[in-house]
């Protein structure tokens, strides 16, 4: 007996000891990685409070001595990019004016595309959302000249309005997308029970649709939102310098401080153009991955 | 389930105005959308591909020349450098993301603590823009401030990183960037997978004393497998639509060394004028993920019509 209980006891140890091991492993790893991906953050976030001085003496990656907000206010108003000394805040509030109006009207736009495609299907309608759907594969190269003539014609050129009213039609097949996929579930007695209660088209949508919706739809505005506000592409070809939103803007002000990089400055700047997207996704992230995966990519 | 088969039970004497009206409101809705995103596809993709074949230079202009910017476009060593290279990234760039991603997905299910904390980790680089990524590698990888110097500094003096000013190794820097930047999407989408497989098969595989790594690679990767060529597919477009990342990171330099296919569309069109043969590079981007998309979507309908056979 006392055999047993001792090769028992020598068993249950070896697993504990291989349990120990094995979870050090699995946190190590973890750990490693995670540091992977945050070094390249906290470098920029310390550097941005940094002294140049400092960051020259020391070296880009180092732990902050010095504490000051002073490359904030300059990257903000003061900084010179190409010629004009206003920081970035021009390109900032470019980008906000851009990025909310084309967020929502693409997003509204998809949800009742994705009403009518997946609750008032008629003949051909899937073939029309089929093409709709070939949108989201368009690379942007393609449409660059047509859509440089058609702003052109539109006297938009160089403006905000002419970059909503790009990001909105190219919006429209993910937004369709991801709404139709989801409207798909909800289940289409929901509606017939409705009908027969005499609602029609927008009294269903508003009453039935819209309050099942907040789950596909943080899914779509966070995609909108994160996907208008970091694009490049199109910002630095349709517009130029005080007119440009935050990305080309961030673009310019690098490649111009080849002399003396002023780290300081450009972290801060790095940082006011990373932060509207980063706060999207820490406050709604939990709610993005989980609608993502449930059905918005399928 | 179309509208045709919402019948209404009540005795409705004739079509009213109102139900006319009714019916083709849904049709009015998806009108405006429908006409922006036929222009934006079919209008806008026949332009590009008719100036492609046009004389146009420095502005757009409609004579017909063939082939001509294709063969001088395919004629032109920078373009095969930019072609070769996006063999080359979106192969690495693929592989290594979806390792990445499936190695953190594997460790986030073994029931670890706080596993939301890792998952935002991991995840946080995909809200951030390839602007700004790029932008700070480009300082990383910066041989006097980056990781080289600190490396040095702390004593390992002929240790090298300096990736991005070496012609040879600059696109692997482009590689190591995007695989950071995307391989917490992969893994989101891995977990999620691995999340759906059916607990009932994995109890049975351990209670037949199937070790943890056997129980994955046998039962539970193989039941995720369709994930895996989603994943792959959706990376795929990304390497091939690849540009800020470039543009912050290395501008296409050292040289022309890491010039990809969409830096070369926007090169040729709106710095050296030459419209014509920009069309045509961006032609060849379009027929680059035609050849991924076309299969995958057959493909992907084939399964959906066997599996609702089956069913």
């Amino acid at each position: 007996m006392a055999e047993l209980a001792a090769a028992i006891d020598l068993e249950a140890a070896a697993a504990s000891r291989r349990h120990f091991w094995s979870r050090f492993a699995i946190y190590g790893l973890l750990t490693v990685f995670a540091a992977i991906y945050l070094i390249p953050l906290l470098v920029v976030v310390f550097n941005s409070f940094r002294e140049q001085a400092e960051i020259a003496r020391d070296g880009l990656i180092s732990l902050p001595k010095t504490f000051r907000l002073e490359a904030w206010a300059q990257a903000w108003s003061t900084y010179c990019i190409a010629g004009t000394c206003q920081g970035m805040q021009r390109n900032f509030l470019n980008s906000l004016w851009m990025t909310i109006p084309a967020t929502i009207i693409s997003t509204l736009l998809g949800a009742v595309n994705g009403y009518v495609l997946s609750k008032w299907r008629f003949k051909g309608s899937e073939v029309l959302f089929t093409l709709m759907l070939l949108g989201v594969f368009m690379p942007g190269q393609i449409a660059l000249m047509p859509w440089a003539f058609v702003l052109g014609k539109l006297g938009l050129t160089n403006s905000t309005y002419g970059l909503i009213l790009v990001h909105v039609v190219q919006g429209i097949s993910f937004t369709t997308l991801f709404c139709r996929n989801y409207y798909v579930g909800i289940p289409d007695d929901l509606i017939k029970a409705a009908r027969i209660d005499g609602a029609g088209f927008w009294r269903i949508f508003w009453k039935i649709i819209i309050p099942l919706s907040p789950p596909i739809l943080i899914v779509t505005v966070i995609w909108q939102f994160t996907g208008i506000w970091n694009e490049y592409l199109f910002g630095v070809v349709f517009t130029s310098g005080q007119a440009q939103p935050i990305t080309a803007a961030l673009v310019a002000l690098t490649a111009s401080g080849t002399t003396a990089r002023s780290y300081d400055v450009m972290s801060a700047a790095v940082l006011i153009g990373a932060l509207p997207p980063l706060m999207i996704y820490l406050f709604g992230g939990k709610y993005f991955v989980r609608g993502l995966t449930q059905g918005a990519i399928k | 389930m179309s509208i045709h088969d919402l019948s209404v039970p009540i005795a409705v004497p004739a079509r009213s105005w109102r139900d006319r009206l009714g019916s083709i409101v849904p049709i009015l809705v998806l009108a405006p959308s429908l006409a922006a995103s036929f222009v934006y596809v079919f209008v806008f993709t026949g332009w590009t591909l008719y100036l492609s074949l046009s004389d146009s230079t420095l502005l757009p202009s409609y004579g017909l020349t063939g082939l001509d910017n294709y063969a001088s476009l395919w004629s032109n060593r920078r373009w095969n450098i930019a072609y070769t290279n996006l063999f080359l990234f979106s192969g690495f760039y693929i592989v290594g993301s979806m390792a990445v991603g499936l190695l953190l997905a594997i460790l986030i299910d073994q029931r670890v603590r706080g596993e939301a904390v890792w998952r935002t980790i991991f995840l946080y680089p995909l809200a951030v823009s390839f602007i700004v990524t790029g932008t700070v590698w480009s300082w990383l990888y910066n041989p006097v401030d980056g990781i080289q110097a600190l490396v040095r500094g702390l004593g390992w003096s002929d240790f090298s990183f300096a990736l991005t000013s070496d012609r040879n190794h600059a696109i692997y820097a482009v590689i190591i960037t995007g695989v950071w930047q995307s391989s917490g999407f992969a893994m989101a989408l891995f977990l999620a997978g691995l999340r759906s497989v059916d607990p009932d098969l994995v109890k049975a595989a351990q209670i037949d004393g199937a070790s943890v790594v056997r129980t994955y690679r046998k039962v539970i990767l193989p039941t995720i497998a369709p994930i895996f060529l989603a994943v792959a597919v959706i990376q795929i477009q990304f390497a091939i639509k690849t540009f800020d990342l470039v543009a912050a990171l290395t501008r296409g330099g050292p040289g022309i060394s890491t010039t990809f296919p969409a830096i070369y569309v926007y090169d040729l069109m709106f710095q050296r004028g030459e419209i014509g043969e920009g069309a045509a590079a961006a032609v060849m981007m379009l027929a680059a993920l035609a050849v991924v998309l076309v299969p995958y979507s057959l493909w992907v309908v084939w399964r959906r019509r066997a599996e609702a056979g089956n069913g």
